[in-house]
C-alpha cells in the first residue's frame, strides 16, 4: 500500500494538449474515483500511472518515488481493464498467475497465492476453465482476482464495469467496494458514471475537458458543488438550473425566466440584479401554496418515487417526490425549492456564487 | 405473419399434384442450389483425381488407350532412382523453403504489425513478388543466375570477391539453393501478410496486461503473440507445405529439373514422364505418390488445429 501524488501533470499528443496541469493527492489505502464525462482525460491519466503513457511534463509519485521514467512493470500496480484483457489461451489460473511466472516465483508460491486469490473471489471451482466459457462477471473477477495475486501498492480499474449488464453491475459495484474494505490497497477508480463515483469512493475526482473540476467526498460534491458543471454531473436526476437574476429588497430572491419569483436564503453581497444560474435538485421541491406556478408535462412513476417534469416560467423542470401525488399533465401545482438547499452560480463563469 | 400463412396454406396443397409439392419442398430448393458448385467440384476435381489414380494403374501412352497392369507403374517406380531422388529433392525444397517462409514471413508481420511511417505503403509492397505472375518472376530469376550475364556474378567478380562465374543453375547445389530462394521469395508475401492479419486481431491491451504483469518485450512475444497466433499458423503453413510440395511452374520455367535431376521434383518429373515422354500411366503414378505425403501434411496441421482448447465455444467441460 502506498499513497500517490499527481503534481501538475500535463499530456499532450502532438500539439494536442488533454490534460492541463492535475493534481491529484491520494492517501495511502484511499479509494479515489476519477469521473467525467467521455474524452476528459480520466482515462489518460489512468495510463500514465500505469506507465502505458509518457508524463509530458509534472510529476507522478507512488510511496516517496518519482515513477516518471520507471517502467510499468517496477511501479507495483496492477490494473483492471475495460475489456478485462485476459489471455485467452490461458486457464483462469494460469491468467492470475502470470504475473507471478514472469517474476520466476516458485510453482508452490504460485498455487499458494492464486488460491488465496480465488477464494477471496469465489473463483476456485472455475481455475481450470478458459475465458471463453466464463460469464461476463466471472471473467471481470478474474480480472480481478489477477490484480490481487501480485499484492500491488496500488489498483487500477478502467472503467471496469460498462461491459456488464444492469444488475451485474450494481453486484460487482459492491463486491469491488467490499474488496477494498478488506484489502485497504490504494484504488483508483475511472469511470463516466456518476452513480459508481457516488457509491464507491472516498475521494470523487471531477474532470471535465482535461482540468479537474472538483476534487472531494460524495457527499461535499453532493451538497457543495463548486460549479455549475459538477452541480449538473453529480446527481440523477440531474440538478435544475433556472437562468435569471439576484434581487435584493430587503429580502433575497431570485427572478426566474419570465419573472418567476424563487427563493433565496442569503444573497451574496452587493449582487442585486447580477445575472446568475439558479439550481435546485429535483429532490429538493416541496409543494406549497406559496411555490412558483408549474405546469405538469409529463409524470413518471418509478415505484420508490415520482418523477415529475413540469413547467416553470416556461423551462421544464424535474422533480422527485417520495409521496404519491394524484397528478396528471396539464395540472398546475405549485412548487418550492428548500432556500437552504438551493445553489446559486455565475452566470457567465459557472462558479458557485452561494456558501 | 407466417403463423397466419400456414394453415391456409394447407388444405390448397393437399390437392395440388406431386410436382407442385415438390416445387415447395425446400430440401429440393437446396439441392439445386447445391448443384453448381458440385458440379464444379466434380468436373474440376473429383473427376481429373480418380481419372489420375486410374491412370497410374494403367499403361495408357499418348494416343493410345491403356489396359489395366494392377501396380505394375508403381513396382517400376520403386526401382527408379530418378523417382526417389526427385522425392528427396521435393522433401529437401519443401521442408527448407517452407521453414524459411515461415520465419521471413513471421519477421516481416512482426515489423509490419508496428507503428511506423509510410505503414500502409510498405505493407502494399511487400505484396509485389505475390502478384508477379509466377513464370514473369522466374524468368527473371533465370537471368539473375545465369551462368554467364548473372549479375551477381557480375556484381560479385567487380567486387574483386570472385575471379569467374558462378554456374547457379549448372552446378547441383547451387541449383538447388537458387530454386529454393526464388520460391521463398514468391512465398514469404503470402505467409506474411496472413500472418499480419493474424497479429492485428490481437488486444493491444493484452500486451499492455503483458507489460503490466511484467513481461519483456520478448516474453509479450512468446507467452502473447505466438500462442494466440498458432491457429493462423497453422493454416498458413498448411498451405505453404501444400503449395510448395507441388511446386510446378518455377522448377519448370528455371532448370526443367536439371542439372542431372539435381532439382526435379514430383510434379515436374511427373509432367516430364506423362507429357513429354508420352507415358501418362507412369506420369500419373509419379503424382499419386504425391497424395499421402500431402494427406500427411494435412493431417498435421488438422490434429495441431484440434489441440487449441481455448478456442472452441462456451461449453462449460
Amino acid at each position: 500500500m502506498s499513497s500517490v501524488q499527481i503534481r501538475d501533470v500535463r499530456k499532450s499528443f502532438g500539439n494536442f494538449e488533454v490534460l492541463h496541469g492535475v493534481t491529484v493527492p491520494i492517501e495511502d489505502g484511499q479509494f479515489v474515483v476519477l469521473v467525467g464525462p467521455s474524452g476528459c482525460g480520466k482515462s489518460t491519466l489512468l495510463r500514465m500511472l500505469a506507465g502505458l503513457e509518457n508524463i509530458t511534463s509534472g510529476t507522478i509519485s507512488i510511496g516517496d518515488r518519482v515513477v516518471n521514467n520507471v517502467q510499468p512493470k517496477e511501479r507495483d500496480i496492477a490494473m483492471v481493464f475495460q475489456n478485462y484483457a485476459l489471455y485467452p489461451h490461458m486457464t483462469v489460473a494460469d491468467n492470475m498467475g502470470f504475473s507471478l511466472k514472469l517474476r520466476n516465483a516458485g510453482a508452490d508460491e504460485i498455487n499458494k497465492r492464486v488460491k488465496r486469490a480465488a477464494e477471496i473471489l469465489a473463483l476456485g471451482p472455475l481455475l481450470d476453465r478458459y475465458p471463453r466459457q466464463l460469464s461476463g462477471g466471472q471473467r471481470q473477477r478474474v480480472a480481478m482476482g489477477r490484480a490481487i495475486v501480485r499484492d500491488p501498492q496500488v489498483f487500477l480499474f478502467d472503467e471496469p464495469l460498462s461491459n456488464l449488464d444492469a444488475k451485474l453491475r450494481v453486484a460487482m459495484r459492491t463486491e469491488i467496494k467490499e474488496l477494498h474494505q478488506r484489502l485497504k490497497t490504494t484504488t483508483v477508480y475511472v469511470t463516466h458514471d456518476q452513480i459508481e463515483a457516488m457509491t464507491m469512493a472516498d475521494k470523487i475526482v471531477v474532470m471535465h475537458d482535461g482540468i479537474v473540476e472538483q476534487m472531494g467526498t460524495p457527499l461535499e460534491l453532493y451538497d457543495k458543488p463548486d460549479n455549475q458543471f459538477v452541480a449538473g454531473f453529480i446527481g440523477s436526476p440531474a440538478m435544475n438550473f433556472l437562468k435569471g437574476h439576484v434581487r435584493v429588497n430587503g429580502v433575497a430572491t431570485f427572478e426566474g425566466p419570465n419573472g418567476v419569483k424563487l427563493p433565496l436564503k442569503t444573497a451574496p453581497a452587493a449582487s442585486d440584479g447580477r445575472p446568475a444560474v439558479y439550481g435546485v435538485r429535483p429532490e429538493h421541491f416541496t409543494i406549497a401554496d406559496d411555490g412558483a406556478e408549474a405546469e405538469i408535462v409529463v409524470v413518471e412513476p418509478t415505484g420508490s418515487e415520482t418523477q415529475v417534469f413540469a413547467k416553470i416560467g416556461g423551462e421544464q423542470v424535474v422533480a422527485v417526490f417520495r409521496e404519491r401525488h394524484q397528478f396528471n399533465p396539464g395540472d398546475k401545482i405549485r412548487l418550492k425549492p428548500e432556500p437552504s438547499l438551493v445553489h446559486l452560480f455565475d452566470d457567465a463563469t459557472g462558479k458557485r456564487l452561494n456558501a | 405473419m407466417a403463423d397466419v400463412a400456414i394453415p391456409r396454406a394447407k388444405p390448397q396443397m393437399s390437392e395440388d399434384n406431386a410436382w407442385t409439392r415438390l416445387k415447395h419442398n425446400r430440401n429440393w430448393l437446396g439441392f439445386w442450389f447445391m448443384v453448381p458448385a458440385m458440379a464444379f467440384l466434380i468436373f474440376f476435381l473429383a473427376y481429373p483425381l480418380g481419372l489420375g489414380i486410374w491412370l497410374s494403374f494403367t499403361d495408357t501412352r499418348i494416343g493410345r488407350v491403356g489396359h489395366f497392369v494392377g501396380v505394375e507403374n508403381y513396382e517400376w517406380l520403386w526401382d527408379d532412382s530418378i523417382f526417389w531422388l526427385s522425392v528427396f529433392n521435393t522433401l529437401l525444397y519443401t521442408f527448407v523453403a517452407s521453414a524459411l517462409k515461415f520465419a521471413i514471413g513471421l519477421y516481416l508481420a512482426l515489423l509490419l504489425n508496428e507503428n511506423m511511417p509510410f505503414k500502409a505503403m510498405l505493407r502494399a509492397m511487400v505484396l509485389i513478388p505475390f502478384i508477379v505472375p509466377t513464370v514473369l518472376s522466374a524468368l527473371a530469376f533465370w537471368w539473375i543466375f545465369d551462368s554467364q550475364f548473372s549479375i551477381i556474378s557480375w556484381s560479385l567478380k567487380h567486387l574483386g570477391l570472385i575471379n569467374q562465374n558462378i554456374n547457379f543453375l549448372g552446378d547441383t547445389t547451387w541449383a538447388r539453393i537458387c530454386v529454393i530462394f526464388a520460391n521463398i521469395w514468391r512465398g514469404v508475401p503470402f505467409v506474411a501478410i496472413t500472418l499480419l492479419a493474424g497479429l492485428q486481431t490481437v488486444s493491444p491491451s493484452l500486451y499492455e496486461a503483458a507489460t503490466l504483469d511484467g513481461a519483456t518485450r520478448w516474453q509479450n512475444f512468446r507467452f502473447i503473440t505466438y500462442p494466440l497466433l498458432t491457429p493462423i499458423i497453422a493454416v498458413v503453413m498448411t498451405f505453404s507445405v501444400l503449395f510448395t510440395f507441388t511446386d510446378f511452374q518455377l522448377i519448370w520455367a528455371m532448370t526443367r529439373g536439371g542439372p542431372v535431376n539435381a532439382t526435379h521434383l514430383m510434379a515436374t518429373l511427373s509432367y516430364q514422364r506423362a507429357i513429354i515422354a508420352g507415358q501418362l500411366g507412369e506420369g500419373a503414378a509419379i503424382s499419386s505418390a504425391m497424395i499421402p505425403f500431402l494427406l500427411a501434411a494435412i493431417m498435421v496441421s488438422w490434429f495441431g488445429l484440434q489441440r487449441r482448447k481455448w478456442q472452441q465455444g462456451e461449453n462449460n467441460d
